[in-house]
């Protein structure tokens, strides 16, 4: 990579060549290749959807995770099916590789689901605006899988910013106390929302791990090849007792921090032409073109099931039916409980004072 | 397949924005769109933003001119849509959901009246408050009978029967123009209070004759390298501080605070801001890498910049990333001024109008077109003998470019 500060492990160049690295290799079949560009277009063509129709005002909010692609389809793409994944508000591609449908992220972003989708079901948690404390909720999930003396594993996902958070600290304290089954995944997007990650610190991101008593190892974030090898060993160490790893995906977020954000005020127009040059999905391609993994006809195959999801999308947004008003009360607890019924009974009395009387 | 008319009403793309200025359609009546198209550019208190059409068909009218601000939830657009049939109109959450029939209220059944004083502000749920608004009663002046002193939907009706006010509250007087500060005129407002009351302000001035500058206009705009290229006395005052900066690098940084201190960055090159008054307010747009360029470029530089901010098409690239700045207050008809440094620079030169005035050249006295320039600089950054010599280098260029442009060497 252009930095010199960078010392990731790169298993695809940014021009799609195949490099070899001493520690990481990973073996894939051509199919899964191909899954993975596939992930990886539709991703992106589900996020810029959400953030067109935020523009048409069918969402109140989204957050782009336009640029880190590989970062959340490599890692999501490592983990086993009963693994745990923790995601924050940006990780649509994580959501998406856990089976979540598109539909229910937005749902979400429209304001008429608190939820979005079923959490045991998909294992996957729901996106995490507060930040950092899905990190928490990772290593308490990770340290009951513990108890249970089960083998599966948490995958916690935060930004750069996030590892400035007290609740992150603590869970990675926690974590390496107790050798918890977890993952720690964070997408260093070189920005919390106009705070570049270089002011957020003097060591880099991944070497803060030393200090925890874990490893930590720091990927090139746009190499989904490179993403899933290093998470696979991480998910592997995790799974055999031997506690947390801290990995630091370095990649870039090349859209807005949301659509409520402006970001042409706080940075050059040239970094994100010189990071569009290590676009994630197009060293992908690159590389399945050049090794005939993958021709012409697949890639507009792909380009088209994307058109054909984001009309999908579009027209599933629209007809949204919103959720009644007392539905709120509806999962605030397991089992029925005295003051929430009087609350939704208060509520539905209420609103009951502005319904027709027949004339 | 049913031809059909879709009106796009503007979404509210920040979180909580009330209203935007639609700044440029890119569209036409009677142009096709496809989804997703961009049509319109928008100007909110946030941002510029484009919109994407959300329909594909033909534009049949904008219902806004380019210029207007227009709340959020107005009509912008309408679109003929070959649509499939049965699509509902969409919901739109930035402004409420849409139903297909109204829904007839009855006022609610007064509680019982209790005997506690209307606290202040007055208490009312989010409903109950939006219908007060829609009919104009203010809150205040409604009695509430609610439990724990809550204005009721029915206190709000009720009020309006007794004939209170039904019309927004009154202004306070015919007279006084409210304005609400923003887009532009907000981003220079700030800009303006956070340079002014951080950077310590140093204004010095100088008057000079600038015949010589004002030859060698009329001398390039007739040579054949300048064909087509608008040459004015503002692109000789910008080679001058382009050289200023060349000897005296340190007037062209920024001072920067970090949680490790403070820095001084001297930057290597000069991106020359020039303030232009345009239809939508004051914008510095800036000519990137004005230092590396030969004297023609500049000038095109510098007429493509001002044109562009004119027609209001400045991107956000060329309003951001200046390293120092020029303001002509000359157009204004003033001499010159204290101009406030432009954040993330130390220093702002200032150009007054040029007016014939009496000069005294060796013993004589006679008419010379005279420029004053007013240079303020940011006194944490450039002390007063550094910022002395730098309006001096200035001066000098203009009283003499020819000898200041040719390299000493060269001369020699
Ligand atoms: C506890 C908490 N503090 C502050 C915020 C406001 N906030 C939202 S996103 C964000 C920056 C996050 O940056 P980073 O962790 O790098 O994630 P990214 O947005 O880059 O994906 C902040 C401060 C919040 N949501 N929660
Ligand atoms: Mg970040």
């Amino acid at each position: 990579m252009a930095d010199e500060r960078v010392s990731a492990v790169q298993l695809l160049t940014p021009e799609g060549q195949r490099v070899a690295h001493p520690e990481y290799d990973i073996n894939l079949t051509d199919a899964e290749l191909r899954g993975l560009y596939r992930d990886m277009v539709l991703v992106r063509r589900i996020d810029t959807e959400a953030t067109a129709l935020q523009r048409q005002g069918e969402l109140g909010l989204w957050a782009p995770c336009l640029g880190q692609e590989a970062a959340q389809v490599g890692s999501a793409r490592a983990m086993a099916p009963n693994d745990f994944a923790f995601p924050t508000f940006r990780e649509h591609g994580v959501t998406w590789c856990r089976g979540v449908a598109a539909l229910d992220m937005l749902a979400i972003l429209r304001g008429i689901s608190n939820g979005g989708w079923d959490p045991s079901l998909h294992r996957c948690g729901p996106y995490s605006i507060v930040i950092g404390a899905q990190v928490l909720h990772g290593v308490g999930y990770a340290m009951g899988v513990q108890f249970d003396g089960a083998e599966d594993v948490a995958v916690t996902y935060f930004g750069d910013g996030a590892m400035a958070q007290g609740d992150v600290n603590e869970a990675f304290v926690f974590a390496a106390s107790f050798s918890a089954p977890v993952v720690f995944f964070c997408q260093n997007n070189q920005w919390a929302i106009s705070q570049p990650s270089d002011r957020q610190g003097n060591i880099q991101l991944y070497e803060r791990a030393n200090g925890f008593g874990f490893p930590g190892v720091q990927v090139d974030g746009n190499d989904v090849l490179a993403v899933l090898a290093v998470t696979k060993v991480a998910l592997e160490r995790a799974r055999s007792g031997n506690g947390p790893t801290l990995i630091e995906a370095y990649t870039y977020r090349m859209g807005a921090h949301t659509t409520s954000d402006d970001p042409t005020r706080y940075r050059l127009a040239g970094e994100l032409e010189t990071w569009r040059l290590r676009d994630p999905i197009e060293r992908l391609k690159a590389y399945l073109a050049r090794q005939g993994i993958a021709d012409r006809s697949y890639f507009d195959q792909i380009e088209q099931e994307g058109e054909k999801l984001a009309e999908q999308i579009r027209d599933g947004v629209r007809a949204m039916v919103p959720p009644k008003p007392e539905s709120m009360f509806d999962d605030v607890y397991s089992e029925p409980h005295a003051r929430i019924d009087e609350q939704r009974a208060e509520m539905l009395e209420y609103l009951a004072s502005f319904e027709d009387a027949g004339g | 397949m049913a031809e059909q008319q879709q009106v796009f009403h503007l979404p509210d793309v920040g979180e909580g924005l009330t209203e935007a200025e639609i700044v440029k359609w890119r569209i036409r009546p009677g142009d096709s769109v496809a989804v997703n198209q961009i049509i319109v550019e928008i100007e909110t208190a946030k941002a510029v933003v484009e919109l994407p059409c959300p329909y594909a068909g033909s534009v049949k009218a904008l219902h806004v001119p380019e210029g207007e601000i227009v709340p959020v939830g107005s009509p912008i657009v309408t679109i003929l849509v070959t649509a499939k049939a049965d699509e509902r109109e969409p919901v739109l959450v930035g402004y409420g959901v849409k139903t297909d029939h109204e829904v007839h209220r009855r006022p609610r059944k007064p509680g019982i009246q209790q005997d506690i004083a209307p606290t202040s502000p007055a208490r009312a749920k989010p409903l109950v408050r939006k219908l007060a608004k829609e009919l104009g009663v203010p809150l205040d002046s409604v009695t509430p009978t609610g439990a724990d002193g809550v204005i009721t939907r029915a206190d709000v009706l009720g009020s309006t029967r007794n004939g209170h006010s039904t019309s927004p509250a009154a202004a306070p007087n015919g007279r006084d123009d409210r304005q609400p500060v923003r887009g532009v005129q907000r981003a220079m407002a700030d800009a303006m209070v956070r340079s002014a009351f951080t950077a310590p302000h140093v204004t010095e001035w100088v008057e000079v004759d600038i015949s010589r500058t004002l030859d060698l206009v009329i001398r390039l705009r007739a040579n054949s390298a300048y064909e087509g290229i608008k040459v004015t006395p503002l692109t000789i005052v910008a080679a001058a501080v382009i050289h200023a900066v060349k000897q005296y690098p340190r007037i062209n940084s920024t001072w920067m605070e970090s949680s490790q201190g403070a820095e001084i960055v001297t930057h290597s090159e000069v991106h020359l801001g020039i303030a232009a008054d345009t239809p939508r307010g004051l914008l510095v747009p800036s000519v990137k890498a004005a230092g590396s360029m030969q004297l023609p470029q500049l000038a095109r530089g510098i007429h493509t910049l001002i044109e562009t901010a004119r027609a209001g098409r400045s991107t956000p690239a060329d309003l951001t990333g200046g390293t120092i700045t020029i303001t002509n207050v000359g157009v204004f008809g003033v001499d010159g001024g204290t101009p406030i440094i432009n954040p993330g620079e130390s220093a702002i030169l200032a150009i007054g109008r040029i007016l014939d005035r009496p000069w005294v050249v060796d013993g004589a006295i006679v008419v010379r077109p005279i420029m004053q320039l007013s240079l303020s600089f940011d006194h944490r950054v450039i002390d007063g003998a550094l910022g002395s010599r730098a309006l001096v280098s200035m001066a000098n260029f203009l009283t003499d470019p020819a000898v200041e442009m040719v390299p000493a060497h060269a001369t020699e």
